[in-house]
């Protein structure tokens, strides 16, 4: 059996006898005999080394694709070396929230840094020091935008359909109205939002890219949202922001997302990162933790939570959201990624991302009965006609390769930064066999 | 220390991209025209700073840390080199059954130990944290009185020793929160609740062990009153680690649980996140399940499936995996023995650490404790002007980690120990000594207690400021 107990027979024995009792099973006096367990029903401990093969058997029963052309909402990107060194160092892992601010400088900086790339990225004034994942931001920026005669929310059918899932449980929860605008031709369907919102409207969400990969003209969003006087919430894609137009640039309100792209891995769909960030206006508004900086006794410069008045452990019934744990460590993660690509190593990879992409694009709409589903500009994502769907994807799951995503408009495909033309051109001539 | 963007020079970068084998582009028309700002450092610029942000950092791993109710125990290490396997971190959440059945498996195995160890019959492994648990379990109390048209059922009972995330969880899920006050030994009031039970209960939180520490003998009884009245017991299992292998939250009579895997099941805490929320629930709720549920196929594969009556998502995809895969790995360590002689070692080394404090400090309680216990400074602050606070930044100067302080809110100067079974007795006698070093001080030199912490990086920082005058980012002008 395994343990981590470090006191032997006889410390637990002078324990007992400083406590005053003569056996553990005192200490649990207070629980009715009748309930207590005799023996869960659990395989019995192992040592390290069996847990150890164990876990790699379990493992191996995954297949790992050498070449990822899906996304739809978990994008494989190139991980630098520094950011697993820096994210495995044991003080920043196993430390808790920053409750005690003189021994918590470290990772009260690296949030403070980390809200400020986030607000770089998506040019707001301030960002919280993260949510779950880009679902739960989405969900958590419509309380956000209620207020007493502003009580609908909208939510384009564009967006990530697990993010409109999330979105719909935490409105259901709240009693929030929501109603789901429209796609035309893998876009909101502008007309349908107008008619849509009245004066009671709190907010619109939609996401850029889309789900489908397409890029929506979100000033026009922005536009309609705000002549109904509500607020407009944009969740981007933050490789994507490095190129293009920022949520500030075309008016939102609120700029979330799915941080996974800067520097997480895959992992089966967690532990993400869900960024916030929002307008000076609005700050107080935001859910979760906030690190601002402050001075010491003796004028030095440091850092410590605050706006706290919004938070469950001081407001409870009354607090913005219940959040208490967010993805800290995700949230470095982000932060280390950022400083190590910088400026233009994320522009590289985004231009990367977009031309690779589009390479694959063409290359597969060169195929008979392979066409765009949409004539939209795109980033890295984009969907396509695709005859004997199933065989194609097995053909290219034999080779190795995680095909698109099966969706209702046909195939979502994706490509990254790390897929080689290479490994491009081996999928087009696998899709060509099969077509042939 | 200087912030990331105050090192490097405009134009310094790390060569982590090749050039591009493919004819470029970019989306034209969407081009961004804000300036962008990041970081420009070299490798080991980067690599250094971070280094320093390290040393200013309490982990775990640097030296005791007695959070009360947040069980900050030794992070195995296996579970972080099980978590880091190529087979689990490589696996894109939508490559299909077929292809992810080592995952499907983890989550299976730990759906079925967690519910042995709460006395529950399904498990979801979707929710990101406690609070997120707190969410999901509401949400199916909520569903199933839907469900049968209880829907006058609209209020959450709570004591006021709950966890702020308690009445904020109830209200995001559109219940009013009845908050009923504690008895004198920081146990439920029976009559209190008696009284608050009715037609409209839809449920009530409690954690057991309660918040004081003390582990409610009254607790059939509770789950039965409400229960009489019609509604559903929730379980917070942020107090687990006292009780798991020992008694069972379904035994106790409570209808569904969240569990917190970065306490009970030694995942690390990172800072503040990622943790784990699963949620437990007896058979009648399990039809409303978000997430995903497994299931086997006739050829004994696994399957992902979803719940009848799903009231839907909480999170995208399946939960914080690499959390739940270092979960799994410590039960697997551990197993039918292990679980609760960790249990019983939490309560034995609380109770050891109450029985030398109360020599010097008031217990909030005098009773015997289960993994945490509660002192009040009462009467040290009325004596000296030290308050809990103060002695908190004495502990500081001494590499402790302060226990959490007020809380319980309905405790004066409370400051809330749990040191978990993986403190050996040296390192507690070790703070014992310096928690009665500082009360020495109280009575004696209590400037020093004043003006502690002196050996922190920082010293006593100006909350006040900081909320008055917000300056939540680095500015580049």
């Amino acid at each position: 059996m395994g343990s981590y107990v470090p006191s032997g027979i006889s410390e637990r024995q002078e324990m007992l006898k400083k406590i005053g009792v003569s056996s553990v099973e005192e200490l649990y006096a207070a629980v009715p005999s009748e309930m207590l367990v005799g023996s869960l029903d659990l395989p019995e401990g192992k040592s390290e080394l069996e847990v150890s093969a164990l876990m790699q058997e379990i493992s191996e029963k995954n297949k790992v694709f050498k070449t990822v052309l899906r996304g739809a909402g978990a994008y494989k990107h190139y991980i630098p070396a520094v950011v697993k060194s820096v994210t495995s160092k044991e003080q920043l892992v196993t430390a808790y929230t920053p409750y005690q601010a003189e021994i918590s400088q470290g990772i009260l900086q690296s949030i403070f840094e980390y809200q400020t790339m986030i607000c770089e990225l998506t040019g707001m004034d301030v960002s919280n020091a993260s949510v779950y994942d880009g679902a739960t931001a989405m969900a958590e920026s419509v309380a956000m935008c209620k207020e007493r005669k502003k009580t609908k929310a909208y939510i384009s059918a564009t967006v990530n359909p697990q993010y409109l899932a999330v979105v719909k449980t935490y409105c259901s929860a709240s009693g929030t109205d929501l109603t789901v605008i429209p796609e035309k031709d893998g876009k909101t369907d502008m007309e349908a939002l107008k008619a849509a919102m009245g004066a009671d409207a709190a907010c619109f969400l939609s996401q850029q890219p889309n789900f489908y990969g397409v890029m929506e003209d979100c000033t026009a969003l922005a536009e309609i949202t705000h002549a109904a006087g509500a607020k407009y919430v944009l969740c981007a894609n933050p490789i994507s922001l490095a190129l293009c137009k920022t949520p500030r640039e075309y008016g939102a309100d609120v700029a979330v997302g799915e941080g996974q792209p800067l520097g997480m891995p895959l992992s089966f769909g967690g532990p993400y990162l869900g960024f916030m960030a929002t307008t000076t206006a609005m700050q107080r508004k935001l859910p979760g933790r906030i690190i601002g900086e402050t001075v010491d006794v003796e004028g030095k410069r440091g850092y410590v939570l605050t706006l706290q008045a919004r938070e469950q452990h001081i407001r409870r019934e009354k607090a913005s959201s219940n959040i208490c744990s967010n993805q800290a460590l995700c949230a470095l993660t982000a932060s280390v990624y950022m400083a190590a690509m910088g400026k233009d190593g994320m522009k590289q990879a985004a231009k990367l991302c977009t031309s690779k992409a589009h390479y694959l694009a063409e290359q597969l709409t060169a195929i008979a009965g392979v066409e765009m589903v949409f004539d939209a500009p795109y980033f890295h994502e984009f969907v396509t006609t695709l005859p004997k769907q199933n065989e194609v994807l097995s053909a290219l799951e034999n080779a190795g390769i995680l095909g698109g995503l099966p969706t209702e408009k046909g195939v979502l495909w994706c490509v990254t930064e790390v897929v080689t033309k290479a490994e491009l051109d081996k999928a087009v001539a696998i899709v060509k066999e099969v077509l042939a | 220390m200087k912030l990331i963007f105050e090192r490097g020079f405009e134009g310094q970068a790390l060569c982590l991209m090749p050039a591009c084998d493919v004819p470029e582009c970019t989306v034209e028309g969407f081009e961004r025209e804000q300036e962008l700002h990041l970081p420009h450092l070299s490798e080991n610029e980067l690599s250094r700073h971070y280094s320093e942000i390290a040393k200013r950092v309490h982990g775990v791993n640097d030296g005791f840390y007695p959070l009360g109710s947040c069980t900050m125990k030794y992070n195995p290490k296996i579970n972080e080199e099980a978590a880091a396997l190529p087979g689990f971190t490589g696996i894109h959440p939508l490559q299909g059954d077929k292809n992810t059945q080592g995952c499907l498996e983890v989550l299976d195995t730990i759906e079925k130990s967690l519910a042995e160890i709460s006395g529950m019959d399904s498990v979801t492994l979707q929710p990101a944290a406690g609070a997120h648990g707190e969410f999901t379990g509401l949400m199916l109390i909520k569903s199933y009185l839907n469900s049968i048209g209880a829907t006058e059922r609209k209020k959450i009972i709570v004591p006021d020793s709950a966890h702020g995330t308690n009445p904020a969880s109830a209200v995001m899920c559109g219940f009013e929160i009845v908050n009923i006050p504690s008895a004198p030994d920081g146990c439920v009031d029976l009559e209190a609740l008696k009284g608050a039970v009715g037609e409209d209960t839809a449920g009530l939180m409690l954690t057991n062990p309660n918040t004081v520490g003390v582990f409610d003998k009254n607790i059939l009884e509770i789950t039965k009153i409400v229960h009489d009245a019609g509604g559903l017991c929730y379980y917070d299992g942020a107090n687990l680690n006292a009780v798991m292998g020992v008694v069972r939250p379904g035994d106790m009579g409570f209808d569904c649980i969240h569990f917190n895997l970065h306490k009970t099941f030694s995942t690390p805490h990172g800072g503040g996140g990622p943790g784990s929320g699963p949620v437990g629930c007896k058979a009648f709720l399990a039809p409303f399940l978000p997430g995903i549920r497994v299931g086997r196929k006739p050829c004994g594969c696994y399957k992902s499936e979803k719940a009848e009556q799903s009231f839907g998502e909480v999170k995208a995809f399946g939960g914080n995996f690499l959390v739940v895969v270092k979960a799994l790995t410590y039960i697997l360590t551990l197993g039918k023995e292990g679980i609760p002689e960790a249990a019983k070692n939490a309560v034995l080394n609380a109770n050891y650490m109450q029985a030398c404090l109360k020599e010097d400090f008031d217990l909030a309680y005098d009773v015997i404790c289960m993994h945490e216990f509660v002192l009040t400074l009462d009467r040290l602050h009325k004596e000296t002007g030290i308050s809990a606070l103060d002695l908190a930044k004495g502990l500081l100067d001494n590499g402790i980690h302060p226990p959490t302080m007020y809380f319980p809110l309905i405790v004066h100067e409370a400051l809330m120990i749990e040191p978990t079974e993986t403190e050996p007795k040296e390192m507690m006698d070790e703070a014992i000594a310096v928690f009665k070093e500082l009360k020495r001080l109280a009575y004696e030199e209590p400037q020093v207690l004043h003006d502690a912490p002196v050996k922190t990086p920082v010293r006593r920082l100006d909350d006040v400021r900081a909320a008055r005058t917000p300056v939540l980012r680095y500015s580049f002008e």
